[in-house]
């Protein structure tokens, strides 16, 4: 086999829907977090993905994997809410909820969910076919 | 009389190599079903083999020196197309999973089918070598 890419290329995929899921994860589990100013609440996290550039460049070498560019905070302004019973409540009687909208982040895992099972098809497939190659002429 | 491997084999083995190719790209395309921008992208296998045939036969060039120029968007002397999405997605990536699990599939199973002919090849020598 003159190589394993398509091993790195399903990788790559597969740890970048992680990552998705992990950040859904993380800003489900936030959705709740009171908190009593508006610098100190949680902001809704999603992941910037990229196509490997390199590898287009490299024109031989046509398919590319995922690459996370990084994570950004959403810029939605957070939920206000006049609860001046509130513990957390500030001076003017507010609390303020994460900009986190959970039907968004439910869809949002199933289909990280569905592309890390994409992924991992597609990674058994090459391996089944790699083993297969491996046993040729017996 | 000696064995000539390129002729007992065939085509099969360029066969085998574009299947590989073509599934790396395919597996490209799913692992960028959620890129923003991402365009997916394929090789009309026949056209490749075709050319690949041809260079086979005839005197292919070679890169010699890390400045020389690759071919633009070729892969084993083959275009790669850009594929036309049924529907249009707002980020503009084209890649349709369920298209492209199909062609993924139907590659697997066209690589398997290579491999059997090699196989089958192989046995074939091996049987003219035992003179069973």
């Amino acid at each position: 086999m003159s190589s394993m890419k398509i091993f790195d290329i399903a990788g790559s995929g597969m740890n970048a829907q992680s990552l998705r899921l992990n950040l859904v994860a993380s800003n489900i589990s936030n959705a709740n977090s009171v908190s009593s100013s508006i610098d100190q609440v949680y902001k809704s996290r999603q992941p910037v993905f990229a196509a490997e550039l390199r590898n287009i460049m490299e024109k031989n070498n046509a398919a590319g994997g995922v690459n996370v560019l990084g994570v950004v905070e959403s810029q939605a302004p957070p939920v206000m809410e006049y609860a001046p019973n509130h513990p957390m409540a500030d001076k003017a009687g507010y609390i303020y909820k994460p900009n986190v909208n959970t039907v968004e982040e439910m869809t949002n895992m199933m289909s990280a969910s569905r592309s890390y099972q994409n992924n991992v098809e597609v990674l058994n497939t090459a391996k089944d076919l790699m083993l297969q190659t491996l046993r040729m002429g017996q | 009389m000696a064995i000539n491997f390129d002729q007992a084999l065939g085509i099969h083995p360029q066969a085998l190599m574009l299947r590989e190719k073509r599934s790396e790209l395919l597996a490209a395309n799913l692992a960028n079903a959620d890129t923003p921008n991402y365009k997916a992208r394929d090789l009309d296998f026949k056209a490749v083999l075709e050319n690949t045939r041809n260079t086979l036969e005839a005197q292919s060039m070679e890169r010699t020196q890390a400045g020389h120029m690759a071919p633009d968007k070729q892969l084993l002397g083959a275009t790669m197309m850009y594929r036309n999405p049924q529907h249009a997605s707002l980020d503009g990536n084209t890649v349709e999973s369920q298209i492209e699990q199909a062609k993924y599939a139907e590659n697997a199973l066209q690589y398997q089918a290579s491999l059997r002919f090699i196989n089958s090849k192989f046995s074939g020598l091996m049987t003219a070598i035992r003179g069973e």
